[in-house]
């Protein structure tokens, strides 16, 4: 299909944008800014905000741009004292409804609000204050909504029902009561959130944040009884930079591990390393189920919690299809508890584990059920996000930037390429293609075909047939957990009509884009952030001189000395969890 | 009704209409509301008793709201008669009296419109009098007497019987007095014309030219053609008065022909944008697609509108037609009436009016044995005064959260389901069938150049006669206010004129002399609007008026854009520092500033127009804002009791 072509002028600059551009796209191509507080590049214009506005040249109506598609031969205006002017009243409104607390916000130094607000140089209230007062919702422990900093952008609301597909929350009431609240005006926890944390990562201002949980780790740096273990996930180490000013995709992996010693933490592993181990549990039940039979096909990877949480909810009769192996997180904090304490003769009851993870849903994860006690102690004690591990380093007087590189510390920091690229869609896939292959066929696979392709990219959902030397493994991969259901309803279509299944093995990822696109990483994603990450995994892989988890030594020395072997009764009871069906409102 | 198709329909014609006698009472809303129900089941009962053979039966309102309940009795001699504030006693009367005796009711009949200089070749057989003075006495008793004093010496006792009208449509002209059934009418007349009046037109043949009143009411109505008039629970009634000959029409010729019909005709959106219906029709009718819409929006919401209201109950046929013209032209085959839940009157009837069509085969599969098809359902509006926006109405029968949308995508691209929609107002789409029947070129006689037709306007506040009133645009506020309905209440100097509801402005009394057309009232700061007319005397506060309609829009805002949300409440806070005198010439240029923002930054028309009450005072009555800021916390205490109808204190 041939694009049309359109011709029109921006600030007197000719453009030419395909037809469908809109205004606020066109104006970026010709670096002219147009602020807006509610226009995010992963989602449609909501038009709420009103500060987009621009003249175009014989209209009396001042349209937004970032929903009026560009005419042929539109002459648009995008700064004149008027559009100023307006601007500035509107900018004065949304701030004389927000609370004037931005030194304690959790966004303080990184808010889209405040920005703007120093841009126009607002230097005092013109209009008097009105903030209706409505308490914090922190029922989740992974996402506080402070509904008093709420702009009513939209952004929330829409990645939560648009693109997760979740409906969690939604805009009550109206007027000036108009409120962003969990629809039916309950606490979230009782809403079918699944703390994946995009609304948190969408949000211009202060109204979704994290939980903080930095004081609770700085505590027990402090305290002399505790023996502090980190691990740190894969998509941290190529995000972490931009809270420093780096472009994504930066990997700092070698700092990471500098900046946690010299934080206090006694060992410093790395989750990388129980992603290989994930994998080795996860392509063994994948082969268990699809060569011998053993289980349900399609196998669905279940590393993500908020995609399990979501499956509880929504897709309960897919349990059964559900890989039983823990998340890496999971397995890190119990390896730590078990294998390293008896390693090296540590009482487990003293080891205290912070994982840093991409992640809000992963606070979550600590307490999903009793499996993850399975050491016998909380086995991983406290998550914190790549934004609060930020913070954290900023606190300690850390150079971070300048520090020299370090490595991790054995026995559970050596990790693979496999390892890796858990950190993005298509990754978990493909890391267990690699060890399913071998273990069905007995040889790696070769050197050209390790990066499997069709799995990559940040298409929502990919299909694609990996032949196992004449077997055929059809394989899906789905991410933005909105996604998901188309893939299910193919199966379930399948599964009812008793059909072939469509697919034998499913990954799904609830971010866009994996956990490199993960609710508690640094501000200000979009499609071009998340593929500069996923460049900087995928650099990571193919520089490892290992990019199989079962040739990480490491691995091979848990099993051969702790574990026995994949799927052996000890690694069943330490490094497998069990799934129930949850309803999605529990009020 | 017997299944029609396109040619046993056409041979249907108005000489069908039932032309026996009848009562009919006035059961719209408004009418129920002052005791139309008790009043038809009384009158059904008492013609029961008294062994007569004629139906008594509901009809819409015909507009007179002034004087509900409304009773209209047409005898076998054809002679119809409109009796106004009606209750159990005179009804009982209509029977006793009227129809017995032959005799009409004092003070009770509401003189039609209709004047004439031309006595005709029927005997007058009653004279309707009345003191419309504006002086508080009212000697119509009096006259009452004099005309019948001089009956007795001319002979004319018993057979010529002497009325007190209840309401002439004539104010302000002294002493009027109505020949029936001639509608000679003579006006301002003085004691001694009595004589004159009895000798030459009531024995003679005479008109007394100097006295004759033939003044026609402006009023026109093609909206409000069928209301009061039919049945609007019956089908029968409908076609016998022309119902469905214009989709008939249109049926036999093309849907091309019948938007081009709309565009000769000149029609403008009712709803209040004025946004010509040809031309929407035309957008969704260009697009390709496999499904399209039409929608009918009744949603009205503006306070002290009921217009629409109106229209649905008393001739709800003509709006169904409409929507169904509608959806031939832009080949749609559904529409939907959206209809806002507070209306169940309305809702009811359409219900009836959908069900009808159905059974007679001119709704569902093959209309009228055609082969365009089309099926209507409604949708109740949750009381969301936004929802009267095209894209949120859209939202709200999806199911949705009834907030507006950006656009483009226009509803006639995208609109309800994704599909190509048309949305057009009651109002609109009641003219519709009239301007297919009775062709383009008649419609565009009427009204001004650019604003053709006629438009219908509720008016109410302090008017002598609140009233649905339809006419011709061009006709003056003046005309509106004084002619038909009578003026200020106690004739007190009108101050101005809200026009457009909430999204409209106030006309000062300097400009009441404006033709009403879209671009006078825009030019003048208000709007169209969708027919709303709020008379204000000298006594009305305009800040308080200002603070009126912008509370209304505070509280139907949606709450999605920034500027309405925040601006409007904003604006509210400060106009009540304003009252209060508590406030700074600074706050009233923040005023001047949230509406400027609000009018160019606001996502709909809810929030581009809501400071439109605000800008036009302060255009017009600024002197009132700045009396309440340089007279402070005091003036504001005593304009207080002012407006609370206190006695002012006495200075100290």
């Amino acid at each position: 299909m041939i694009q049309e072509i359109i011709n029109a002028t921006i600030n007197g600059i000719p453009i030419k944008v395909p037809a469908g551009t809109s205004i606020l796209q066109a104006a970026q191509g010709v670096q002219v800014k147009i602020p807006t507080l509610c226009k995010h590049k992963d989602l449609l214009p909501t038009a709420a905000c009103g500060l987009c506005i621009v003249n175009i040249a014989g209209s009396p109506k001042k349209p937004r741009a970032c929903c009026t598609p560009i005419e042929e031969g539109m002459e648009i205006t995008t700064h004149d004292s008027d559009l100023t002017d307006i601007r500035r009243s509107t900018l004065e409104l949304i701030l004389s409804n927000h609370p004037n607390e931005c030194l304690t916000c959790g966004r303080n130094g990184n808010c889209e609000l405040q920005s703007l607000a120093g841009d126009f140089g607002l230097r005092q209230d013109l209009i008097p204050r009105y903030v209706r007062e409505l308490p914090c919702d922190d029922s989740t422990g992974s996402i506080i909504l402070d509904f008093r900093k709420c702009i009513k952008c939209g952004r929330c609301v829409q990645v939560c029902q648009d693109v997760q597909n979740v409906w969690a929350l939604s805009f009550l009431e109206r007027g000036i009561n108009n409120r962003m609240a969990p629809a039916g005006d309950i606490l979230l926890n009782e809403s079918p959130c699944i703390r994946c944390g995009q609304c948190s990562a969408h949000c211009p201002t202060g109204a979704i944040v994290e939980s903080d949980e930095v004081t609770t780790v700085w505590d027990a740096l402090h305290d002399e009884n505790k023996y502090c273990t980190v691990q740190v996930a894969p998509s941290v180490r190529v995000a972490l930079g931009e809270a420093f000013g780096l472009p994504p995709g930066t990997n700092l992996t070698k700092k990471i591990y500098a900046a946690l010693r010299r934080l206090g933490f006694k060992a410093v592993f790395d989750t990388n390393f129980s992603a290989d181990l994930t994998i080795m549990e996860e392509a063994s039940e994948f082969i268990e189920r699809f060569v011998h039979g053993k289980g349900e096909i399609p196998l669905i990877t279940s590393c993500c919690p908020a995609w399990v949480d979501y499956m509880e909810k929504r897709f309960s009769d897919f349990i059964p299809n559900f890989s039983t192996a823990k998340s890496p997180q999971q397995m890190m904090g119990v390896m730590t508890k078990t294998y390293y304490a008896e390693k090296v003769n540590m009482d487990p009851a003293k080891i205290y584990q912070v994982s840093i993870m991409p992640c809000t849903a992963k606070k979550y994860e600590l307490e999903r059920t009793d499996e993850m006690y399975a050491s016998g102690y909380k086995d991983v004690d406290v998550a914190l996000t790549t934004r609060e591990f930020a913070r954290l380093i900023k606190q300690s007087g850390i150079d971070f930037l300048n520090l020299p590189d370090e490595e991790a510390d054995s026995i559970l920091g050596e990790y693979s390429g496999a390892g890796t690229i858990f950190g993005y869609t298509g990754g978990v896939m493909e890391a267990a293609l690699r060890t399913a292959y071998f273990k069905v066929t007995g040889k790696n696979l070769q050197q050209e075909a390790i990066d499997i392709q069709p799995v990559r990219g940040l298409e929502g959902v990919k299909e694609a047939e990996i032949d196992v030397e004449g077997t055929k493994v059809r394989v899906a991969v789905a991410h933005a957990i909105g996604n998901v259901e188309k893939v299910l309803n193919k199966v379930r279509a399948a599964r009812d009509s008793g059909e072939e299944t469509p697919y034998h093995f499913i990954e799904v990822m609830a971010c866009p884009g994996g956990c490199i696109g993960g609710g508690g990483q640094p501000y200000g994603i979009d499609n071009e952030v998340r593929m500069a990450r996923i460049r900087g995994l995928e650099a990571d892989d193919r520089d490892c001189k290992l990019r199989f988890s079962h040739e990480n030594p490491e691995i091979q020395a848990a099993y051969k000395d702790f574990l026995g072997e994949p799927l052996s009764e000890k690694a069943e009871a330490l490094l497998h969890t069990k799934y129930v069906a949850r309803p999605s409102y529990s009020k | 009704m017997e299944t029609l198709t396109l040619d046993t329909f056409v041979t249907k014609s108005k000489s069908d209409s039932p032309s026996g006698p009848y009562i009919k009472v006035g059961m719209d809303t408004g009418g129920i509301a002052a005791g139309a129900a008790r009043v038809l089941e009384v009158l059904q009962e008492e013609v029961k008793l008294a062994g007569l053979d004629l139906p008594v039966l509901p009809t819409g309102s015909l507009g007179y709201s002034f004087v509900d309940p409304l009773v209209e009795v047409k005898t076998e001699s054809g002679l119809r008669t409109v009796y106004g504030k009606i209750d159990e006693e005179s009804a009982k009367q209509i029977i006793s009296d009227h129809l017995k005796e032959g005799k009409l009711l004092d003070d009770h009949v509401v003189a039609s419109r209709k004047r004439t200089n031309d006595l005709g070749d029927t005997q007058t057989f009653a004279i309707l009098v009345k003191d419309t003075s504006c002086d508080g006495g009212d000697k119509t008793q009096f006259f009452q007497a004099s005309f019948e004093e001089d009956f007795r010496h001319e002979g004319l006792t018993g057979k010529v019987q002497v009325v007190r009208a209840l309401d002439m449509g004539i104010y302000g002209e002294g002493l009027v007095v109505k020949l029936l059934p001639s509608g000679v009418t003579y006006a301002n007349i003085l004691t001694r014309d009595i004589a004159q009046i009895v000798d030459q037109s009531l024995k003679g043949d005479k008109v007394v030219d100097h006295r004759v009143y033939a003044k026609n009411d402006p009023q026109n109505r093609v909206v409000l053609r069928n209301c009061g008039r039919v049945n609007p629970e019956s089908l029968e009634d409908y076609v016998a008065a022309g119902g469905y000959q214009g989709l008939a029409k249109a049926l036999k010729a093309s849907p091309e022909e019948t938007i081009s019909t709309m565009k000769d005709s000149g029609l403008r959106g009712r709803g209040g944008a004025g946004f010509p219906t040809w031309l929407k029709w035309k957008l969704t009718s260009d697009v390709e697609a496999d499904q399209k819409y039409v929608i009918c929006n009744g949603d009205e919401g503006d306070p002290g509108a009921f217009m629409d209201r109106s229209v649905l109950e008393g001739d709800p046929h003509s709006v169904l037609e409409g929507l169904m013209l509608a959806g031939y032209a832009v080949g749609a085959t559904k529409g939907w009436f959206y209809i806002r839940a507070e209306y169940p009157l309305a809702v009811e009837r359409i219900r009836i009016a959908i069900e009808q069509a159905q059974e007679a085969g001119i709704l569902g599969e093959k209309v009228l044995g055609t082969d365009f098809s089309f099926d209507a359902e409604i949708r109740l509006g949750a009381g969301a005064f936004v929802c009267g926006e095209e894209t949120a109405l859209i939202a709200s029968i999806e199911g949705m959260r009834g907030s507006p949308e950006p656009r483009p995508p226009y509803p006639s691209v995208k609109g309800l389901w994704d599909k190509p929609t048309s949305i057009n107002n009651v109002e609109t789409l009641a003219a519709v069938p009239a301007i297919m029947a009775k062709g383009a070129r008649w419609y565009s006689s009427i009204g001004t150049e650019k604003s053709k037709g006629t438009k219908v306007f509720a008016v109410t506040g302090k008017v002598k006669y609140p009233q649905l009133v339809e006419v011709p645009m061009g006709t003056s506020l003046q005309q509106i206010v004084f002619d038909v309905c009578g003026g200020v209440l106690d004739d007190i100097p009108i101050k101005g004129v809200q026009t457009g509801g909430p999204s409209g402005g106030v006309i000062p009394e300097q400009h009441l002399n404006t033709p009403v057309t879209y671009e006078t009232l825009q030019e003048l700061g208000s709007i169209m609007g969708s027919g709303g007319m709020l008379i204000m005397d000298e006594h009305d506060c305009m800040v308080d008026v200002a603070k009126f309609y912008l509370k209304f829009c505070v509280d139907e805002s949606c709450g999605k854009c920034a500027p309405c949300r925040i601006g409007g409440y904003q604006m509210l806070q400060l106009l009540e520092l304003i009252s209060s005198g508590k406030a700074s010439l600074e706050d009233l240029s923040h005023i001047e500033r949230i509406c400027n923002a609000m009018k160019k930054a606001s996502l709909c028309g809810l929030g581009q127009t809501a400071p439109n009450p605000v800008l036009s005072t302060l255009r017009y009555f600024k002197n009132e804002y700045i009396a309440y800021i340089e007279g402070g916390p005091r003036y504001a205490r005593q304009r207080k009791r002012e407006l609370a109808g206190k006695p002012e204190r006495k200075a100290s």
